[in-house]
């Protein structure tokens, strides 16, 4: 077990700096000089020549890149040259918004989706059965930023019942309040997948031999199901979850445009309709580097799914 | 297969109904969509606007009928190129193996570690809003994917008979992919193609919704909800019209991806 966490650990290093060349080679590869669209109107020849060599632009590409990796190693993301603020602790500032609020995302679609997707298979072709999965089929269908505007418009405007936009204050308990309308808007597409996926699994289980001998020992349905079943099914549920945590980072930045929530996401567009480049690519590297560590944690939960993979 | 199917119909049904009001917008619009009426600004549904008008009284409808050309040309051409892109790295570097499958591989997790949507909005960001570098952006952003099966599907058809009798007569690698394993492969591949146009398009949408795809006045659905978002409280029909349509569009082509995996190979059949 050890030597599979250290390997995976291990492994999980190039891949960071695999995110940092390819930001690294977009970035380049983006038309016009970034000195003389940052000095816009002051971009006279001596003031690009002057901001180039402070960027390091001057400097042949390799020099460039090791400069740039030898950074971003030492977790030196740079400075903003539109707002003069070091790039890192930035985003530290906002990333706890859109932890929590793909934190809150996960739950709710864990929350809902296994239920719903574990009494549709025990209670296969029933009408609940084919309500749950009409309603999964429409979720999975609808874009999260208009089901964000939905939740909008009948929870906060119609009924009042949530705030319109904003975060709140953190440190009170009201920012629960701000926080529940875009988790189930980000939680959307996500709680569908879960919901399918775990019928879908469960009706494959349900099936199985160990079943039919736990059934026959006189074990109560519910026991059959939570302790057997729904164990054993988890694998695929879990696979499916942590693939879909990229998409709930994704779909984080646009939720938090529709919310106004002052996270990454809000942080990344700002900055791009700002021009505020270094800002930008430091935004999307640790944003794609919290998926590489999610995909990392939710490996390691299979092992206690499938004792089996402990041994690998 | 779709005449047992009559969900996986409607749906075919309902994209051909899209394609030709996309491509007749044109002449089925009833209004230009970019013509303001300041008399009729926010106006609810009625006979002369029959899904409203937005705060410039431009009518929803023109909007929605115009918008239904950026979203399909942007998910049919970012698919293609997705699928160009991916199926030439995963079936060329899974025939030739070794070093070169190594090297594509470890390139595709690379973009693999990126959120489709970041990626797409991180290379907006740095080559400028447009269709055209949407097209690409969203294309790009998808092609791993299709690289990812690609090689999957080239692995297992390589070590066919009929390749290694290819190879004893003499093909060429270029020869025996394009003329052998392509033809294998094409199936799933077009059924990850279905299903994936509707990833584009909803990717699309996103980047107009945020302000990063096709610029205004052009109108897109993502851009029109965008702009209804303003006026929710008091003209909640702009942004609801809009999500709809996108919402029946995508449904539409998840049905008929799903039925067209499950016509080309049972074996992939679930229990959904």
């Amino acid at each position: 077990m050890k030597t599979y966490l250290l390997r995976r650990l291990l492994m999980m290093i190039p891949t960071l700096l695999g995110i940092g060349t390819v930001v690294f080679i977009i970035i380049r590869l983006a038309p016009g000089n970034p000195a003389e669209i940052l000095l816009g109107d002051y971009a006279t020849p001596e003031a690009v020549a002057l901001l180039n060599e402070k960027m390091g632009l001057d400097r042949p590409l390799y020099q460039q890149y090791g400069l740039y990796l030898w950074h971003l190693l030492q977790g030196d993301l740079g400075r903003s040259y539109v707002t003069n603020r070091l790039v890192l602790p930035e985003i530290i500032r906002h990333l706890p918004y859109t932890l929590e609020l793909a934190g809150a995302a996960v739950l709710l679609s864990i929350l809902i989706g296994l239920p719903a997707g574990v009494v549709s298979a025990v209670k296969r072709d029933t009408l609940f059965d084919r309500i749950s999965m009409v309603a999964a089929l429409f979720l999975a269908s609808m874009p999260l930023f208009w089901l964000g505007i939905l939740l909008m418009l009948f929870f906060s405007i119609k009924l009042g019942w949530f705030p319109l936009i904003g975060a709140g204050d953190p440190a009170s308990i009201d920012a629960l309040r701000y926080l529940i309308l875009p988790s189930m808007a980000l939680a959307g597409t996500s709680t569908a997948l879960v919901a399918r996926i775990t019928r879908s699994s469960v009706l494959e289980i349900i099936e199985q031999d160990f079943i039919k001998v736990a059934r026959a020992k006189g074990l109560e349905e519910t026991r059959v199901v939570l302790k057997h079943v729904l164990k054993n099914a988890m694998i695929p549920v879990t696979t499916v979850i942590g693939l879909n945590m990229g998409q709930l980072l994704g779909g984080s930045v646009v939720i938090e445009m529709v919310f106004a929530r002052p996270g990454l996401g809000k942080l990344l567009i700002d900055s791009i309709h700002g021009r505020d480049y270094f800002q930008v690519q430091g935004t999307v590297i640790i944003i794609a580097s919290l998926f590489v560590v999610v995909n990392f944690l939710v490996d390691l939960t299979y092992s206690l799914f499938d004792p089996r993979i402990r041994y690998q | 297969m779709l005449r047992k199917n009559k969900l996986a119909v409607a749906s075919l049904l309902a994209l051909i109904l899209l394609m030709a009001v996309a491509i007749g917008a044109p002449w089925i619009a009833p209004h230009d969509p970019n013509e303001t009426d300041m008399a009729n600004v926010l106006t609810p549904p009625s006979l002369s606007h029959p899904l409203g008008t937005d705060q410039l009284g431009r009518d929803i409808l023109s909007r929605i009928i115009w918008g239904a050309r950026v979203s399909l040309q942007v998910g049919l051409v970012a698919v293609g190129i997705a699928f160009f892109l991916g199926t030439t790295v995963g079936m060329f570097g899974a025939y030739w193996g070794k070093w070169s499958d190594e090297v594509s591989m470890r390139l595709v997790d690379i973009l693999l570690s990126f959120p489709m949507i970041l990626l797409a909005i991180c290379l907006i960001a740095f080559l400028g809003s447009s269709l055209t570098n949407v097209m690409i952006a969203v294309g790009i952003s998808l092609s791993p994917r299709f690289a990812r099966i690609a090689r999957g599907l080239t692995l297992a058809v390589k070590e066919q008979t009929y390749i290694e009798a290819a190879r004893a007569v003499g093909s060429g690698s270029m020869r025996i992919c394009f003329r052998h394993v392509l033809p294998n492969i094409l199936s799933p591949l077009l059924v990850t193609a279905t299903l994936y146009t509707s990833t584009a398009i909803l990717i699309e949408s996103s980047l107009s919704y945020l302000g990063l795809g096709v610029q205004p006045p052009d109108p897109t659905w993502g851009s029109i909800i965008n702009e209804g978002r303003e006026v929710l409280r008091i003209a909640p029909w702009i942004s609801t019209f809009a999500g709809l349509v996108i919402m029946i569009t995508i449904l539409s082509l998840n049905i008929l991806g799903d039925a067209l995996r499950d016509f080309l190979d049972p074996r992939l059949r679930r229990q959904i």
